[in-house]
């Protein structure tokens, strides 16, 4: 739309989103390429017009209303061009297609890790097919994080105890770089990732490699996918075979058993002491004090580390804390169970 | 009104000895102080910046570990913020000139404004003491729970910090009072020098936000010793909590920052130009206009941070109101100097320096109020490099202006006008060449306070590197022939830029108790009628 020659120096623009974005930052710099020459420029036309000199003699202004209604309302007028443009692009950055495919991720002092549905879970690099819309659900295990992917020009902080998500549907197979863009100490600027699209072909031997991973690869031992060349084998650089994972609504499915969360909550819908899961994820729950409350990642999550918090109507305050007895990965399992009991 | 010096005592020779100056109630001697106090922080800041910029030359440096340029970006932000840019133009050249240009003996509590001064040191003593236990490294902004669970001592820069924000309080509690009991006879609202405006909504900000930064760092004080669970999420506290209190003070800080260089430069511009400023009434409300939208675009640093996104819409939304009235300012200065008769001194060469400065860094304030665009830019080297170029550009360009223009009022000695260009083209070069570089690496990716980076961001990080030298030597350079001119330095006349300011009424340097006459204003600050020149 705008000058191509100045977007050389934005990352590669790897979605329709980051494309989008240009147009409105390049629009950006002309307007302020605008503005400055009208500001600065008129400020050394005026410094030499106006120099003192013999004979010189300053007029005597001391305002203009129409001249400063017009530098009023005209840059008013384009600022709020400027915001609409810059919300409805915002919208769509945030608001993931309903089939997106999800992936869970965790950052931790100084890695991330990746949690997928077939239960495997990958260290510093993270699978995902191109030309479809991937949703990421990450959370912090200590402190603040954010997970920043220039060439998707997207960014959300990872917040310890709550989910936040970002999402992208890659255009350009290949690896995407990944910072933490939140200050977290020592390693700040080592906690890096890659972002690998793979193409139709690369996607579908990795999804068949469900036996490659099965345990969490320690930081630096993980799979690597070979991107570029002809062939489309996905290896791991252990180069063994592991031992084939259950998937993550298997794992929740075997914790909440193990855990003793089904004495409590039924999955067929029937009332035990606690509300059943049965088509819980994504309605609305009316609590004790009559509010509402949709039941999404967050308020599975509070309902297990702090369970009187929001209690159900019609059920009394029974449910002991779970807080520091699951592990991030386990929570994620056990909430991918419930979303998963329809 | 006296043009000529009076024969016998200044407020310099006055009373003798170091017990008069350190137990004075002179708001300029205070105002001195405060100069010379913030300067050796600025040294200090600046010193550990330039170590910063050289860690940063080539990205896998080894001059210095990880930790230990987590604690130098740290030592910088906080005492750049906290002990430069806030106190700087309102403690240091407000002390002194605000009382003057209203025609008053002194602010309206003498003991009170030396009380702040104090504060202010111990506020200083604390922050700084922690570089001799085991530092701080979170940052100047202090985000949860990092700050709670970093092992250095971050204590002792928040305590710092808060002592520090009393001494915020009770300096614009006395210029608000001043501002209004002490103004010469005949100074109404209407005819006061712009510089005071500023001044007073910098002072109201001062007042109102202050004592939420208090609150917030007294309860993440708690939260480290006392384990409550606000902001932890470990005890069921919530860290993005943190970030709205702390900018609900911090954002409002900004305009403390600027609104008072913005006032500096309302100065000089209409004195340099011989002309009245123009749109005096506009820029006097848009102060208030910044001071008040300020209290309601704190959110806009937490676009990215799980805030809500109809929360997002409206800051993002209130934000830009913010640039209407600065634009308004700006215009406003270009306008002052259609058809002058312009002089190209120090201070008016700084003017220009603010107006290429601050136009660059509230254009690119534009961008990041953008919600879409704001998501890629934020915490990237393109948010150093505009905050950098409005609180640094801004302030310090103001600040340069304000101490050349009223250097000889001060101290009674011209600066050299030649050693002054040179500085002016340093120091504006320099910066430029340090940060303009910054707004592209950020725009490319590269995430802030990184020890290390990716090779492809090198060269700019280079070129960076080499222009804080500039910038450095541009300040070295300034603070020897204004060092020079301090000894050595031609007497200044009571009135050397031709002023209608009353502070240009006194002898320079003034006497003890500022005029020989009680003033009385008869006409507006800014009448500039044109002379037979």
């Amino acid at each position: 739309m705008f000058s191509q020659a100045y977007a050389a120096g934005l990352p590669i623009a790897a979605s329709d989103i980051a494309s989008r974005w240009d147009s409105l930052y390049n629009f950006l710099v002309w307007l302020s390429v605008f503005f400055f020459i009208l500001v600065v420029g008129g400020m050394i036309y005026f410094a030499v017009k106006f120099r003192q000199r013999p004979g010189a003699r300053a007029k005597y202004i001391t305002h203009n209303v129409l001249i400063e209604v017009l530098w009023t309302i005209v840059p008013l007028i384009l600022l709020m061009v400027i915001f609409v443009w810059g919300y409805v692009v915002y919208d769509d950055m945030v608001r993931p297609p309903s089939d997106a495919m999800e992936v869970r991720v965790i950052g931790k002092q100084w890695l991330w890790q990746f949690q997928y549905d077939d239960g495997r879970t990958t260290t510093g690099e993270v699978f995902v097919p191109v030309n479809k819309p991937v949703k990421f659900i990450m959370t912090s295990e200590d402190v603040l994080h954010s997970f920043f992917i220039p060439s998707f020009r997207v960014k959300q902080d990872v917040v310890p105890g709550m989910y936040t998500s970002v999402w992208f549907e890659a255009t350009i197979p290949g690896k995407h770089q990944v910072y933490c863009a939140e200050y977290c100490g020592t390693s700040h600027s080592q906690m890096l990732a890659q972002v690998v699209a793979l193409t139709a072909d690369q996607w579908e031997s990795w999804k068949s490699g469900k036996q490659l991973l099965g345990e969490i690869p320690k930081a630096g031992e993980t799979a690597v996918a070979k991107v570029a060349g002809s062939s489309d084998a996905v290896t791991t650089s252990q180069g063994t075979t592991l031992v084939k994972a259950p998937n993550l609504i298997e794992q929740g499915q075997k914790l909440a058993m193990t855990r003793g969360c089904v004495a409590c909550h039924s999955a067929d819908g029937s009332k035990l002491q606690g509300p059943s899961w049965k088509g819980l994820y994504g309605h609305e729950v009316i609590l004790s004090d009559g509010k509402k409350q949709k039941v999404d990642d967050n308020y599975i999550r509070e309902s297990i580390e702090n369970p009187n918090a929001k209690i159900v109507k019609g059920f009394a305050p029974l449910m002991p804390t779970y807080k520091g007895m699951v592990s991030e990965l386990e929570m994620n399992a056990l909430i991918q169970y419930i979303k998963s009991v329809k | 009104m006296s043009h000529t010096s009076a024969p016998g005592e200044n407020y310099l020779t006055g009373p003798k000895g170091l017990k008069s100056w350190l137990l004075t109630v002179d708001h300029k001697r205070i105002g001195l102080m405060y100069l010379y106090t913030v300067l050796s922080f600025f040294l200090i800041g600046g010193i550990f910046a330039l170590l910063i910029r050289w860690s940063l030359f080539s990205p896998d440096h080894k001059f210095i570990d990880a930790n230990t340029y987590n604690k130098f970006f740290t030592y910088h932000g906080a005492i750049m913020v906290f002990l430069v840019i806030i106190p700087a133009i309102p403690a240091a050249l407000g002390n002194f000139i605000l009382p003057m240009m209203l025609g008053a003996k002194d602010v309206a509590f003498p003991k009170l404004n030396l009380a702040s001064y104090y504060i202010f040191c111990i506020g200083a003593a604390f922050a700084v003491s922690a570089l001799f236990f085991r530092g701080a490294d979170t940052g100047w902004t202090f985000y949860t729970p990092y700050s709670i669970r970093t092992n250095t001592t971050v204590i002792l820069v928040l305590c710092g910090a808060f002592i520090a924000g009393f001494s915020s309080i009770l300096t614009g509690l006395n210029f608000i009072i001043t501002t209004h009991k002490l103004r010469a006879k005949g100074l109404t609202w209407g005819r006061l020098p712009l510089f005071v405006w500023a001044l007073y909504a910098t002072s109201i900000i001062q007042v109102l936000a202050t004592p939420v930064l208090a609150i917030t760092l007294l309860l993440l004080i708690f939260e480290r010793v006392f384990q409550i669970g606000i902001f932890d999420p470990k005890l069921g506290g919530d860290p993005v909590l943190f970030q709205h209190f702390f900018w609900f003070y911090s954002h409002p800080a900004v305009y403390i920052m600027i609104l008072p260089a913005m006032g500096v430069i309302s100065e000089v511009i209409p004195v340099f130009s011989r002309k009245p400023i123009f749109g005096y009434r506009a820029i006097a409300y848009s102060s208030f206009g910044i001071a008040l939208i300020a209290f309601v675009v704190w959110g806009h640093h937490l676009f990215v941070s799980g805030q809500s996104e109809f929360a997002n819409f409206l800051f993002s939304l209130i934000t830009m109101f913010v640039a209407v009235p600065t634009g308004v300012k700006v215009f406003s200065w270009i306008a002052t100097m259609y058809k002058g008769t312009i002089r190209f001194n120090a201070p008016m060469l700084y003017a220009f320096g603010f107006l290429e400065i601050f136009t660059i860094g509230g254009l690119t304030g534009v961008f990041l109020a953008t919600l879409a665009v704001d998501v890629h830019l934020t915490d990237t080297y393109f948010v150093v490099a505009h905050f950098h170029y409005v609180m640094v550009g801004g302030t310090l360009m103001g600040l340069l202006a304000g101490m050349h223009m009223w250097f000889p009022k001060m101290f009674g000695k011209m600066y050299s006008e030649g050693a002054a260009l040179v500085g002016f083209i340093l120091v504006v070069l320099g910066f430029n060449i340090t940060f303009f570089p910054q707004f592209i690496l950020g725009a490319q990716g590269m995430p802030r306070r990184y020890w290390s980076y990716l090779p492809e961001f090198t060269f700019l990080n280079q070129v960076s590197t080499v222009g804080s030298w500039f910038l450095g030597a541009g300040f070295l350079w300034t603070a020897i022939y204004m060092g020079r001119a301090l000894f050595s330095g031609a007497k200044a006349p009571d009135n050397p830029w031709d002023s209608k300011s009353l502070e240009w009424q006194s002898p320079s340097p003034p006497p003890v108790e500022n005029f020989l006459h009680e003033p009385v204003v008869t006409e507006w600050t800014y009448e500039y009628r044109p002379s037979k020149a």
